[in-house]
């Protein structure tokens, strides 16, 4: 069978890769003793799929993750072997089962959104300005990696969510799409906030967005 | 000083590997500070990586966090760029449990597992805000400590650490720790001439060496009547429950698995190596006892796999039950089990195969030599044929790599011993390409040899560079082609860690110069700063080839003779003359007790799980001394 965890990360494996955070997954499963399929060969691994890397320094709060079991388990059981044997950072929201002939998760996400908390002791309005020309725009050429490519069809929805003296809060929800993936890094560096050199940025991934379902999952 | 998680978050964003710094780890233990009576932080010379698979440390951290009314945290030497960082911020070196400052702490543990980390202990020092020199510190200051194989000669890191905890230190760290307490209110001194009087721990500053004027020893001399000279290691009778609560690390490991101790020391008695000699006598941990401890691994870790870990895995009694016992027990756990140290037999190579469950990643042999007679010389007798006939097995049951381990610099080596070598790795690569073809893989490490304190080579000098350097060549040229790859050490390291190994106390300016002048990382090729060691040396006017190069006569008094390991003097000169005819010594389970002294000095602790010969065991016993064989 197939289990949908929908999960957050944060805390200490906030700094921890996308592939390092497949193997917390497997050894927690393993302390879980959940009956885990394995793929196959010399080397079998157990059968686990994440929706979408995460970068190093990223929390998030609705992570996706999909566990084929060599055999059933009931949902409520199977939250009740994780729940103790969770790592700081881990916490699980919620477990459902899938189908096993759903697509696999990489494959439907279409978007994600962000919360972005940006260091800010100016006027609220500089930013407000800043995401009005962004969205106004009609191109954002932008360089990754050697290639250009244009930020601007990828923003799908940009806007000021919170502030205080000190730091303001950017609501993003960008596309997230193969092969037409934008980070928030971008839409931040596009605002032009970073000028002023040390300026603490935090990122946050709010929710990610699948195929068919507008609300997350 | 708490270091605040915002000033942690500016800075981890810019460095490698992040999750390093952070902690939180499965297992980890992070209790009340104001809570508990003692607050120790165990410390790694070396980056997270290296230092997260660790066992002492894994061992200590265990037996001190069993402890209700203490605290113990852990801290490791951070990359260049996050020392950077730190530094830039005003950061201090923290633990990462409760994130205090390497100051904040009552006692801050060493592990020193080799030479070439003694610069960055300084360095960890100094970024956590302790001052350096043990002189330097008061009882308002943390207590330094240091244990591990290194500090088997501890004089060149005398200046800067308080104590020294000698051999198995799993006993006496509990014992440390409760004397501390008693005397945790008094002036430095006092409490350590009190902590000097507990079994294998030395203080360095109740001893004064007193030097010949050609710079060797004339006697090593006891400041207070109270503390022993010499300084026996600490032995445990039994080796303690192995740790199950392991660490996972979140974040990738050298040898990321758990590891399960299965025997402690060895009685090969090769003559090149140090733990050989200072881990004796050798206990087995009874095979239910490992597999209890790897059942419970699993339940705490999810490792999924589990090093069997032992200085000689083919030696260990019961080794085929264990594997057996494994597999039938752990069969369908997909777990992968590692056996490392296995000698070249046919006997080893089944066992390899029983727990590589078809997955032939790559077998390893260190003949160390390449001809009998050098063998003979460093008592690792094996025969050549029976070498290849072993690669052959190796091969035909399908691995396709083998890695050799070699040593150049060996006493009594001569250039064709070298070429052999060469010769010996062409072979076996020969039976690899008759089996695997083009697939075939041979790679070969030459290390240059380093003689050891504590070992029969204690007396001979590291070649010198030219020659070394000649045999490198040597070897480049007679291994060139494909399907084999030859690795040797750096020559700089070489010589840094022969200097360093055989040292005495006067190094200690040395180090501590050489840090001044940036030299920190000495086992990292790519960071080594050899010239800040050239320039602290001539600075301090000592040479380097004083301690490296010189051949010792048989009555100099060594530095680390204020340590006694139980392996006696008399016995490793014996070894060593040995040596010099090409005679082998029989391994001690196998034929007769030769008398190295460990029944003689700890006899009393004789337990079952001991592999000396049993006539001996005896006689000790009723006689408790001396023995007359």
């Amino acid at each position: 069978m197939r289990m949908r965890l929908l999960f957050s990360k944060d805390g200490p494996l906030t700094y921890v890769s996308h592939l390092d955070l497949v193997r917390v997954w497997e050894r927690t499963l393993r302390r879980a003793e959940a009956p885990l399929a394995y793929s196959g060969g010399f080397n079998p691994r157990p059968r686990l799929q994440l929706a979408a890397a995460l970068p190093v320094g990223h929390t998030g709060e609705a992570e996706l993750l999909d566990i084929w079991l060599e055999k059933p388990v009931e949902v409520e059981r199977f939250g009740r072997m994780l729940v103790p044997v969770l790592p700081l950072g881990l916490a699980v929201r919620q477990i459902y089962q899938v189908s096993l002939q759903a697509p696999a998760l990489q494959t439907q996400v279409i978007a994600a959104e962000y919360r972005v908390t940006v260091g800010w002791g100016r006027a609220v309005e500089q930013i407000e300005d800043r995401i009005r020309c962004i969205l106004a725009a009609k191109e954002l050429p932008q360089m990754r990696r050697g290639r250009s490519y244009d930020l601007r069809p990828l923003i799908e929805r940009l806007w000021l969510v919170e502030y205080d003296a000190r730091s303001v809060v950017l609501g993003m929800q960008l596309a997230a799409r193969e092969g037409a993936t934008a980070r928030p890094e971008a839409v931040v560096e596009a605002l032009d906030l970073d000028a002023g050199g040390e300026v603490v940025i935090r990122y946050h991934r709010r929710r990610l967005i699948l195929r068919g379902h507008v609300d997350g999952c | 000083m708490i270091v605040e998680q915002n000033c942690l978050d500016r800075i981890l964003p810019t460095v490698q590997k992040p999750g390093r710094y952070v902690g939180g780890e499965y297992n980890s233990v992070v209790k009340e500070w104001d809570a508990v009576s003692v607050r120790v932080c165990l410390a790694y010379p070396d980056v997270y990586d290296l230092g997260m698979s660790n066992l002492g440390l894994a061992i200590l951290y265990h037996t001190l966090n069993m402890l209700p009314d203490v605290l113990v945290e852990r801290t490791y030497l951070p990359a260049v760029d996050m020392i950077a960082a730190m530094r830039a911020s005003g950061i201090p070196l923290y633990s990462l449990e409760s994130r205090h400052a390497l100051s904040d702490f009552d006692i801050i543990g060493f592990s020193l597992p080799y030479e070439l980390v003694y610069t960055n202990v300084l360095e960890m020092l100094d970024l956590g805000g302790v001052p350096l020199r043990s002189a330097e510190r008061s009882a308002s200051h943390p207590l330094v400590i240091a244990g591990g194989h290194a500090t088997f000669n501890p004089e060149p890191m005398a200046d800067f650490i308080d104590l020294f905890v000698i051999g198995d230190g799993e006993e006496v760290i509990v014992e440390l720790v409760r004397a501390y307490q008693e005397v945790r209110r008094e002036p430095r001194d006092v409490q350590l001439l009190a902590l000097a009087g507990i079994p294998g721990i030395y203080v360095p500053r109740f001893y004064d060496p007193r030097y010949h004027t050609d710079g060797t020893i004339a006697a090593i001399e006891r400041l207070s009547a109270k503390v022993p000279l010499p300084v026996r290691k600490r032995v445990v009778s039994t080796l303690p429950p192995p740790p199950t609560r392991l660490l996972v690390p979140n974040v990738d490991v050298a040898h990321n698995r758990a590891t399960v101790e299965i025997q402690r020391g060895c009685t090969r008695g090769c003559r090149f190596c140090q733990a050989g000699m200072v881990v004796r006598p050798v206990r087995e941990r009874p095979v239910e006892e490992v597999l209890d401890a790897i059942e419970e691994i699993l339940r705490h870790t999810g490792f999924e796999e589990i090093g069997l870990l032992s200085l000689s895995s083919s030696d260990y009694s019961d080794i085929e039950r264990l594997v057996e016992a494994i597999g039938e027990r752990f069969g369908t756990s997909h777990l992968s089990i590692s056996l490392p140290a296995l000698r070249a037999d046919s006997f080893s190579v089944a066992l390899a195969e029983a727990v590589a469950k078809g997955r032939h990643t790559g077998f390893t042999f260190a003949p160390e030599a390449a001809t009998e007679r050098l063998r003979a010389v460093i008592n690792k007798p094996i025969e050549t044929d029976q070498m290849l006939r072993v690669a052959q097995e190796v091969f035909e049951r399908g691995w396709r790599s083998i890695k050799l381990y070699f040593m150049i610099g060996l006493p009594g080596e001569q250039l064709s011993d070298v070429r052999a070598i060469a010769d010996l790795t062409l072979a076996v690569y020969r039976i690899g390409r008759k089996v695997h073809g083009r697939h075939a893989q041979v790679n070969v490490s030459v290390n240059t040899f380093v003689p050891k304190p504590h070992t029969p080579f204690q007396w001979v000098g590291l070649e010198p560079a030219a020659l070394i350097r000649e045999k490198q060549a040597v070897l480049q040229h007679g291994m060139r082609g494909r399907g084999i790859k030859l690795d040797y050490s750096d020559n700089e390291a070489t010589l840094l860690e022969a200097a360093l190994s055989r040292g005495d106390r006067r190094l200690g300016s040395v180090i501590e110069r050489a840090w001044k002048l940036g030299a920190r990382f000495d086992a990292w090729d790519e960071l080594r700063q050899i010239s800040a060691w050239t320039r602290a040396f001539a600075e301090t006017n000592l040479s380097p080839d004083f301690y490296a190069y010189r051949q010792r006569s048989v009555d100099e008094i060594f530095p680390w003779e204020v340590i006694s390991t139980g392996v006696s003097r008399t016995f490793l000169l014996a070894e060593y003359q040995r040596s010099l005819h090409g005679e082998t010594l029989s391994d001690c389970r196998e034929l007769r007790c030769h008398h190295c002294g460990i029944l003689v000095s700890y006899g009393a602790l004789w337990s079952a799980t001991w592999r000396c010969p049993q006539l001996v065991r005896e006689v000790c016993k009723h006689e408790n001394a001396s023995l007359v064989l």
